[in-house]
This record gives structure tokens, C-alpha cells and sequence, in this order.
């Protein structure tokens, strides 16, 4: 068009020059678009809490909180001072001598296990709450001490080895567990919180109004996905690794596949629901009934074992189900590919289901 | 001023499109010229957005044809994108993403442009470079907005309600801005629904009204076009008797006379003449007048002669 477009400010010179006008030096516009995520996110410390502080938080708390303990020691109580003898002789009974009544009191309250009374000609009375275990458990070990003192003699010799190895702790069921439940929700609320934002703000339709490729902007989310996977996974995986000695046995590289994949599949999952939403309640409320069910049904904080097995198919065609399934087994069993390859397939299938479909279905107004 | 029927960057014939069961644009056309600035003006719901917005590809008409740059939207989107400049109604950018920033974004869409630095300073951004958009006030926000429209170098610069919104000064910075693109001869197609920004702006208008051009011609044209050189306006207050509007409208030099919520409109073409004459026979009729006004006729008054309504009344 005309050659009088000049706007002031820039030198006279570039003005003339007007055909070769690449005096702007304008950087890539999928590196602008992915910049503009990270920048986006990184200054929302709230994201920032809930993708990194958050999941090594809920681990270190449940990883205290069912931590294995020592195997308990049983508080018993007796009245006489040869039966507390002959009962200290086993490690496992906390022995305690006391008055007749004060022995009643402690048995009535639960302060004690068991409560050992001497009968006539030697003989000796447990009394306990039969319907408890540990009440159970130290009527065995007392009875056992009690006898041996008394001269028993085992016909065979037995010997303990314990099994107290990093893999079959409760911290280590449950870090592939968290690990899979965030990737689930940093890509669905990164997604879906983003576009729906963009969409409500016009700022999408902005976009579309330039001659920005509309590729490029699904893309920048895929790529700052993938970079911020790197962080989210390195982060809650090194904590884990490093300060409750999680194993990792299977390859890293398998590892770095299954979570790439995951967020992929889960990324198209949520620009399926971000597809057409206008507002952000809408969209939360969206995102929560997809979540909610599988951080419930899915294996994250216990085993989905525990399901009917009538069920136990829809679990297992679950994203999450399959992601945690695959990441426990290359953790845990040093797993290869090949032997999760049901799971990578199930969330393949969820990719190539949602993404074509979301795509179909999205609105950039 | 331009001739528009042989140089026009933007023809649209018989334009129309309807949203559900309620019709936006109603068989409009439209030419502007190279250089030109073009103002629609309209009240809110006159179908401006929507012409704009099918104008800049955004919006499919149901009918009709537009031709931009000799170029269609059909044929031709994504050579027409790099040559627009585009500013939508309440864009919202990324709040937590700096101006600079923005700019910079927008910019890396367009093939050929002017550095940011440059566009920023351009809209007087510059000491707010480093400021993320969140902190802006509503005038920044408008510059920012403008200065993405900028960042291509457009041949045609699309404005939407550029300073609806806007306190009075920040008003006036975006009115000098965008003179200053007149200046470069620069074509630029807005809405509003402020007279007094269309008259200030732009070299013709389209008085939109229900989806339909129901006035076209300079400002000037425009106001000239009633045949009315001031109105006079006033209130009879809480007057328990009715005005006898038929005297009022037999008064010397009054051509038209008109009441609105409780304010009647005299438009005269007299001023010195009517005044007196008016004070007169309100006094006759015993009225007590609470306000009396006179000004210049305006293209609002061009709006009222032709719907009987004012133009912010929706």
C-alpha cells in the first residue's frame, strides 16, 4: 500500500526502506508463545506451590505418618515377681509388677495387654480381651515365655531373617502414586486453567487475530509442558529418592518416556475439557469430576486392588490408573517397557481419543 | 477529502448477519477510502462490532461481500493478517506478562514491523516497560492494546471502541495518538458510540442504527444535512401542568421539538431569535424552567433528528 506509513520515532532512514522491513528482528513466535507460558506461570506463586511444594509435602507428611515402626512391644502385667521374671525373658513383652487392683485398673483401661494371675500349683490365668489382636498376640508370647521358664524345650530350633528392604514401605508404594497424580494435575489445570483464562479474556481471539500460526499455540503449551515436566518429576522424584530412599530400579530413560507420554495423554485430556468452556468455574468444576474419581479409584494412596473385581477392568482403562500402574512397576520391579506395554497402550489411547476430538471441538472466541 | 469510490481499501456491499433471532447487520454497505479515517458510530447493540469484526475476519456474515486491500477473506486471510492492524473491544493480555513483554509477543506474529522498542515508546509506554500489564490503568491498557495493533506495520488499522471506558484525559492521549497515524495517512476504520470523538476523528461517518447505515457523509456534512444550527434544551422541573408543545413548535426560528425523559429539545436555526421568544411564552404559560441549555448542533443531535433517541440511551 502506500509508502507514507511511518511512524515516528524510527529512524527516517527505515522509513524509506520500506520493502525489506525487517528492521523489527522479531524472535520466533513459538518461542514468544512458550516464553509467555513459563512467564505466566512461574510469577503465579500459587501454581508454583500446588506443581512443586505441594506433592513433596503430602509425601514427607504421609511418608511420616506411615512410616515402619519397630515391631511393637506388648505391655503385660503381673502380681507376682517370679511370673514377672519368668515373662521379661521374651523381648517383645514390656513387664510390668503390680498391685492386684492396680493390675484390674490397667487391664480395664487398655494400658495393658494381658494381665498374668498365678493359679494353684503353679498354675497360671491369662486374662485378656480375646477379640484384639495384640491381646492375642502377647497371650502367645506369654504363655510361650512362662513355659520355657518352666522348662520347656523346643523339639525344633527355628531362626528369624528380616525383611525390612526399601521397596515394600508404604513411602515407596506411594511416591509413583503422587508422581502420577501430578502429572495428571499439572497438565489438565495447566492446560485447562490457561485456555479457558485466554478464552475469557478475548485474549485468544486477539490472537487469531493476528497471523500467528494457530498451531503454534497449542504447541507452546506442549513444549512448556514438556520442559516443566523435567522440574515437576526431578523434584518430587529426588525427594523421594533422596531423603526416604525410594528406589528407582528400572531405567531412567523408560521412566522419562512413561511420564512424557502420561502428560501428553493427560494434556489432551485437558484441552478436551478446556475445548469450549467460557468460564473458569465451569471449567474447575469440569476438571474436579474428572479428577476426583481417579484420585480415588486409581491406586494413588492405596492399592485399587482394593476394588470389587467387577470394576477392575474400568479401573485399569483409567489414564491414571495405567500411568501409576506403569510407574510403580519401573520403580519398584525395575520393570522394563515391554512388561507395561497394557499401560502405555491405555494411554495412548486416551491421547489419540482426546486430542483429535479436542481439536475438532475447540472455540477460539 | 478523499474520493472513496475508485481508491477504497474497504468496499462492503449488503452485509448481513444474524445472531439467533436477532439481526446484527442488515444488508449494510460500506466504502473507505485509502488515507481515510472512517468512524461508525452508533449506540451499543447498532450492529458496529459486529461489521467490524466480519470487516477483520473474525466473524462469518451470512451474507455479502467484503473486500479488503483488493483482497478476501477467503482467498486471502493469511495475507491480510500480516497487514492489519487490529484492536479489539476489551482485550484483556496477560496480566502478569510485562509491556514489553506483549509487545514482543505480537511482534514475533508479523513478517515485517517496527522494532518493540519502538512501538512502545511510539504509544508512551516506555517507562512502563519493565510494568506487568495487571498494574496498568485502563488508558495504558488502550495503548498497549493499540501498540499490538502497531507492531505489523498494518496498511489498515481496525479501532473498536478505542477509548470506551476511558477517563477524559486518558480520552484526549489516545485521540492525539491516533491523529498522529492520520497524519501518516494511515487507514483506519473505528467505532464508537462518543459524538464527539467521531467528530474530532474522523473524516466520515456512518451513523449505524438496528444494523443499518441510516446516515452517511463528513461530520460536518452530517450535522449541516438537519438544516439546524443549535438546539436548546430544557426542563420544566416538576411542573404540574403540561407544556402546550404545539406553541412552543409555532415559536420564531424553531424547526423541531422534541421531550425526553422530562427535557424538551428545541432545534432551532436562530439561536438570538428563539431564546427570547421561548422564555416568553414559557413565562405566558406559567412553566417554571429548572434548566435551560443551548450548543452547537452535534452529530448526537444528528441521531436524535433521525431516531428520536440519544445515542447512550441503550
Amino acid at each position: 500500500m502506500s509508502d507514507t506509513t511511518a511512524i515516528p520515532g524510527i529512524p527516517a532512514k527505515e522509513m524509506a526502506a520500506k520493502a525489506p522491513r525487517m528492521d523489527g528482528a522479531a524472535s520466533h513466535p513459538l518461542v514468544e508463545l512458550t516464553l509467555t507460558r513459563f512467564r505466566e506461570f512461574l510469577r503465579e506463586p500459587e501454581a508454583m506451590f500446588w506443581v512443586f511444594i505441594f506433592p513433596i509435602l503430602l509425601a514427607a507428611g504421609l511418608g511420616v505418618a506411615f512410616r515402619n515402626r519397630p515391631a511393637d512391644v506388648l505391655k503385660v502385667a503381673t502380681v507376682t515377681p517370679q511370673l514377672a521374671q519368668a515373662l521379661r525373658q521374651d523381648k517383645l513383652l514390656d513387664v510390668q509388677q503390680l498391685s492386684a487392683p492396680a493390675a484390674e485398673e490397667a487391664l480395664r483401661t487398655g494400658k495393658i495387654a494381658l494381665l498374668a494371675e498365678p493359679g494353684a500349683d503353679g498354675a497360671v490365668a491369662y486374662r485378656y480381651d480375646d477379640t484384639n489382636p495384640e491381646g492375642r498376640t502377647a497371650r502367645m508370647l506369654a504363655d510361650r515365655a512362662v513355659e520355657k521358664a518352666a522348662g520347656r524345650v523346643d523339639p525344633v530350633t527355628a531362626a528369624d531373617r528380616l525383611l525390612r528392604e526399601p521397596g515394600s514401605r508404604y513411602i515407596d508404594f506411594l511416591i509413583p502414586g503422587l508422581l502420577g497424580m501430578n502429572l495428571m494435575g499439572s497438565a489438565i489445570w495447566g492446560m485447562g486453567f490457561a485456555i479457558v483464562d485466554a478464552r475469557r479474556r478475548k485474549l485468544m481471539k486477539r490472537l487469531i487475530a493476528t497471523p500467528m500460526p494457530r498451531p503454534y499455540y497449542l504447541l507452546s503449551f506442549l513444549l512448556s509442558r514438556l520442559v516443566m515436566l523435567v522440574i515437576e518429576v526431578g523434584f518430587l522424584l529426588g525427594f523421594g529418592v533422596l531423603v526416604f530412599k525410594v528406589p528407582a530400579r528400572g531405567s531412567a530413560i523408560d521412566l522419562a518416556g512413561i511420564c512424557v507420554l502420561t502428560s501428553l495423554s493427560f494434556g489432551a485430556l485437558g484441552l478436551l475439557i478446556a475445548s469450549r468452556v467460557k468460564t473458569i468455574e465451569a471449567a474447575s468444576g469440569l476438571m474436579n469430576l474428572v479428577m476426583m474419581p481417579m484420585w480415588i479409584v486409581s491406586g494413588v494412596f492405596f492399592s485399587a486392588q482394593r476394588f470389587p473385581d467387577v470394576v477392575q477392568p474400568l479401573i485399569k482403562a483409567l489414564p491414571l490408573t495405567a500411568a501409576i500402574d506403569a510407574l510403580r512397576a519401573n520403580m519398584l520391579q525395575g520393570a522394563g517397557l515391554a512388561q507395561v506395554s497394557g499401560q502405555l497402550l491405555v494411554l495412548s489411547v486416551w491421547l489419540v481419543v482426546c486430542f483429535p476430538i479436542a481439536l475438532k471441538l475447540f472455540r477460539w472466541r | 477529502m478523499p474520493s472513496t469510490s475508485t481508491t477504497a481499501t474497504l468496499r462492503v456491499r449488503n452485509l448481513r448477519k444474524a445472531f439467533k433471532d436477532v439481526v446484527a447487520v442488515d444488508g449494510l454497505d460500506l466504502e473507505v477510502g485509502a488515507g481515510e479515517c472512517f468512524g461508525l458510530l452508533g449506540p451499543n447493540g447498532a450492529g458496529k462490532t459486529t461489521t467490524i469484526e466480519i470487516c477483520e475476519g473474525l466473524t462469518e456474515a451470512d451474507s455479502g461481500e467484503v473486500e479488503l486491500l483488493g483482497l478476501h477473506w477467503s482467498a486471502n486471510a493469511g495475507e491480510l493478517r500480516q497487514r492489519l492492524g487490529i484492536q479489539l473491544q476489551e482485550t484483556q493480555f496477560p496480566d502478569k506478562v510485562t509491556v514489553f513483554e506483549t509487545i514482543c509477543l505480537f511482534r514475533s506474529f508479523f513478517r515485517h514491523g517496527p522494532a518493540p522498542v519502538d512501538v512502545m515508546t511510539l504509544v508512551q509506554l516506555a517507562e512502563k516497560r519493565n510494568a506487568r500489564v495487571g498494574g496498568l490503568s485502563g488508558g495504558q491498557k488502550q495503548r498497549l492494546a493499540l501498540a499490538c495493533a502497531l507492531v505489523g506495520d498494518p496498511d489498515f488499522l481496525f479501532l473498536d471502541e478505542p477509548t470506551t471506558g476511558l477517563d477524559p484525559q486518558a480520552r484526549r492521549q489516545l485521540w492525539d495518538l491516533i491523529e498522529q497515524f492520520k497524519l501518516q495517512g494511515r487507514t483506519i476504520l473505528l467505532t464508537t458510540h462518543y459524538m464527539d470523538e467521531a467528530e474530532r476523528l474522523c473524516d466520515r461517518v456512518a451513523i449505524m442504527d438496528h444494523g443499518k447505515t441510516i446516515a452517511l457523509g463528513s461530520p460536518r456534512e452530517l450535522i449541516a444535512s438537519i438544516g439546524v444550527e443549535h438546539v436548546v434544551e430544557f426542563s420544566a422541573g416538576g411542573a404540574a401542568r403540561a407544556l402546550e408543545l404545539a406553541a412552543l413548535r409555532s415559536l420564531e426560528g424553531v424547526r423541531e421539538v422534541q421531550t425526553q425523559n422530562g427535557t424538551v429539545l428545541l432545534q432551532v436555526t436562530a439561536l438570538h431569535r428563539t431564546v427570547p421568544a421561548l422564555l416568553g411564552e414559557l413565562a405566558r404559560q406559567g412553566v417554571p424552567l429548572t434548566e435551560l441549555r443551548t450548543h452547537s448542533a452535534s452529530l448526537e443531535d444528528v441521531f436524535v433528528t433521525l431516531t428520536g433517541r440519544h445515542l447512550r440511551d441503550e
